[in-house]
């Protein structure tokens, strides 16, 4: 049986904007963005929103859903308290474009300053590699990534701190483990890590790793790890002594 | 007169997935300068979608594998309406494409003794297929993505192509806009390579995403080039059927491969009932040797579930229509029932498809390793596309390519699992490859002003026409339900006829559809934008349909159920004539030189 459910969605952009509500009918297994797709065909056709394959494998549609960074088309409306008005925003961390769209693409700038992947020589004769799957494995929890941009969006660094200048983000740092993980990668970036993406600033509150639709465990796979050896280069007493003498 | 931006190139790319990204960083390579405008952002395209793997001959898992098989393989499940050329080039050069991927980054699943894993798909002998769990296209389009940003190719995220210029027949760029801000863009260009995908939107029930609105299929129409075999349409055999608003996301074909089974209503394994007589010997006579198969078994033979897509997918509708579905119109697909016969079933299952386990779990609160899923057809792929020459991929419009999805000859009248990834990538680089070459040979061609302003105002008259007119996003509800009614999975002359007079009244009610809002990203605007490419796209598609009398790979038809001799040697081709009308033609298929037809005779 068809439902009504209230929807209060943030329309506006760069220069401001505020909520407006929309009275619709919702169905069984509807997810958020089904609905803001109906609220677009019936009711404000130019209400903006970015969305790709609605399957959750792309990370499109982030967006802020009762206060928490979901995707909203795996925010199923069985999961939300639908007596009370579902509150739709878009991420806080990036620029406004339009209603729920986002500038991201200091996200693309940001990447392609990081140092690219540089394999060692070829482990055979015909130019091939030979890796074992359990080494494999770390670095392909990190290529799970969709590229959302929620632990972006909910990193404090960046969504309170506005350090977007001289710090890259959850995100990308699970980009940077994952070239110094791979197995075949020779590149070295961790004074980069250090000095100009500061990942001293992140304090592993974790808020990264628990809206992760892909269930990275950023924090603790990918963060602490570089942050390690940012610490053994860097900052290793031991090391420091024997340098002086 | 309209304003716009100018970006000028030696060489367009437009479409950012599998096969746009690799022309780009082939031509890039080459040293001419290179754009790429995508519809989304960089790594959003239809290829993060793809699943279950690329298909290359490596022989890692099975060494009898080689190009020869996968050719003949390839041919047959094309039901040899495939550019030969194109099959035999993609047979000889995937798994040179793979191991490039490895050596940009890409980690593929190992084998024991670390080379690349390769799992068994449908229709392909051997397991051929080398992967990432069930997200072999994330990991393509990634590695794609973080190695083509340093190639020097410069990006235009959130930009539609409108139409391409022409120089007296010559191809001379594009013209679009930018979804931010709703501003014009040209593109001049020396040579464009359309790499768009697919046109799965024009269905209701679809494994794509939005942008597969068969825009470069209609820009390379609309610019003069030929399209082939557009009646082709597939359905993939396992789309999930419930909740209704995930109706239609794919449920990859690797479940099966994994040793997932199809189940009607009455528990029966109803694809052994069926089975087509060219696959009989390659088929399992017991469901103890299809499960052998899906272990590596390499005495065993394939269990049906694992024939073409095609065929599962009608024997699945088949089961439906007669009453033997599944509660929501589906039938059932089982891999928690492989626990039986597996230590660790459930972290099994997980491990080799998580993707589908989280999907599944999340979207319909069904847990695979438990319980069977509910499946159904689903639009996923379009073989018909652009015709292009097997080596250069140059469509028969001077300076434009096309490669991927888009483009035409491939598949033939029926895709095999897995032979996407590979095209993409096979035929992405020589686009690329035969696009820089041909910008290098001629110098840039004249853009007409006359046609560029002709495009801006059209661009422009939703906002005109305002509000109260047709509503864009209804248009396209509308036509989604004839073509999933009419022109779907199986097919009559009187239901596509009426098809065509539906898509009739659509394109007049499309020229006269209306917005509200301003051009900054107004989704709105965007889809009465797309509706003209569906339509036409629509139209070619029904039109060819109707003019093959016969079923065959995807098409079937249930006036004409049987294959017929004579459509078993032609293809069709669309082509605007010279008044604006569509053209339908029926073509001789190239005869095989003796070589190849010698290695399908072989492998018969």
């Amino acid at each position: 049986m068809a439902k009504q459910a209230m929807f209060r969605i943030w329309r506006g952009d760069a220069g401001g904007g505020k909520f407006a509500d929309y009275q619709t009918e919702v169905d069984e297994g509807m997810v958020v963005l089904d609905v803001v797709h109906r609220i677009q065909a019936e009711q404000a056709p130019d209400l903006a929103v970015r969305w790709n394959c609605k399957a959750g494998k792309c990370g499109s549609c982030s967006a802020e859903v009762n206060g928490m960074p979901r995707l909203m088309c795996m925010t199923r409306l069985s999961d939300l308290n639908l007596d009370m008005p579902v509150i739709v925003e878009p991420m806080h961390a990036f620029p406004p474009v339009r209603d729920l769209v986002t500038d991201v693409k200091w996200n693309f700038a940001a990447k392609k300053k990081i140092k690219k992947f540089r394999p060692r020589s070829a482990d055979a004769e015909d130019g091939t590699w030979r890796m074992q799957q359990r080494d494999v494995d770390r670095v392909q929890e990190f290529r799970k990534c969709i590229e959302c941009f929620l632990c972006q969006d909910v990193c404090h660094v960046l969504r309170d701190h506005q350090k977007h200048e001289e710090f890259i983000g959850p995100r990308l740092f699970v980009y940077t483990a994952a070239l110094e993980m791979h197995p075949l990668d020779t590149e070295d970036r961790i004074a980069e890590l250090k000095e100009k993406y500061s990942i001293g600033y992140c304090n592993i509150t974790t808020c990264c790793r628990q809206v992760c639709p892909e269930s990275i465990t950023i924090t603790e796979n990918a963060i602490i790890p570089l942050k390690e050896r940012v610490v053994d280069r860097y900052f290793d007493p031991l090391k420091h002594l024997f340098n002086i003498l | 007169m309209a304003e716009y931006r100018t970006h000028p190139y030696d060489v367009l790319v437009i479409g950012a997935g599998g096969a746009g990204l690799r022309a780009a960083i082939e031509a890039a390579a080459s040293g001419v300068k290179v754009g790429v405008v995508c519809k989304s952002l960089l790594g959003k395209a239809h290829t993060v979608m793809a699943e279950g793997g690329v298909a290359a001959a490596m022989a890692n898992v099975d060494d009898r594998d080689n190009w020869r098989v996968h050719f003949a393989d390839t041919m047959r499940g094309g039901q040899y309406l495939n550019n030969w050329r194109m099959a035999e080039l993609h047979a000889r050069e995937a798994p040179e494409r793979v191991r490039e991927l490895e050596a940009w980054g890409a980690l593929f699943d190992r084998t024991r003794d670390g080379k690349i894993l390769q799992r068994n798909f449908g229709g392909h002998r051997y397991p051929r297929l080398a992967h990432v769990g069930d997200r072999t296209g994330l990991e393509m389009i990634r590695t794609l993505q973080d190695h083509g940003i340093h190639s020097g190719m410069e990006v235009h995220m959130e930009c539609t192509v409108l139409s391409l210029l022409v120089d007296s027949g010559r191809v001379a760029g594009a013209f679009g806009y930018d979804r931010e801000k709703g501003h014009f863009i040209l593109w001049p260009a020396k040579a464009v390579v359309l790499a768009t995908g697919g046109v799965g939107r024009a269905f209701k029930i679809s494994s794509n995403s939005w942008e597969y609105t068969g825009d470069g299929h209609a820009l390379a129409y609309r610019a003069g080039a030929e399209l082939l075999d557009m009646e082709f349409v597939q359905f993939h055999p396992t789309g999930m059927v419930w909740p209704i608003s995930v109706r239609g996301i794919l449920v990859t074909e690797g479940v099966r491969g994994e040793g997932g089974v199809l189940r009607n209503s009455e528990g029966k394994r109803f694809m052994f009932d069926d089975i087509p007589e060219n696959y009989k010997s390659q088929t399992a006579d017991s469901e103890e040797e299809g499960w052998r198969y899906t272990q590596g078994d390499k005495d065993a033979r394939r269990p049906p579930e694992l024939l073409t897509r095609d065929h599962v997918a009608r024997c699945i509708n088949r089961e439906v229509k007669a009453g033997r579905g599944s509660p929501h119109g589906g039938v059932f697909l089982d891999i928690a029932w492989i626990k039986q016969r597996i230590a660790k079933g459930e972290e099994h299952i997980k491990r080799k498809l998580p993707s589908m386990y989280h999907q599944f779990k999340q979207l319909a609160d069904i847990d695979i390793t438990k319980e069977p899923m509910e499946v159904g057809p689903t639009t996923h792929y379009m073989m018909g596309g652009v015709k292009v020459d097997g080596d250069s991929q140059m469509s028969t419009a001077p300076g434009l390519f096309a490669a991927g999805e888009v483009a035409a000859g491939l598949h033939g009248a029926n895709r095999l699992g897995g032979n996407s990834l590979s095209d993409l990538i096979v035929f992405g680089k020589r686009a690329g490859q035969y696009a820089a070459e041909f910008a290098k040979a001629n110098g840039a061609a004249a853009v007409d002003e006359g046609q560029v302003q002709a495009a801006a105002r059209k661009a422009l008259a939703p906002f005109e026409r305002g509000p109260g007119a047709e509503n864009p996003y209804r248009i396209q509800y509308d036509l989604q339900e004839a073509m999933q009614a009419l022109v779907g999975i199986v097919r009559v002359e009187g239901e596509m006829q009426q098809a065509l007079e539906e898509i009739g009244k659509l394109q007049a009610r499309a020229a006269n559809a209306g917005i509200d809002g301003n051009r900054m990203y107004n989704n709105g605007w965007h889809t009465a934008m797309d509706l003209e490419n569906m339509l036409t796209v629509s139209e070619a598609i029904t039109r060819a349909a109707v003019l093959r009398k016969e079923s065959r790979g995807a098409q079937f038809r249930d006036d004409y159920p049987d294959k017929s001799a004579d459509w078993g040697k032609h293809n069709i081709v669309v082509r605007r004539g010279s008044d604006g009308q569509m053209v339908i033609e029926k073509r001789a298929v190239k005869a095989l030189p003796a070589e190849l037809q010698q290695i399908i005779e072989e492998m018969k």
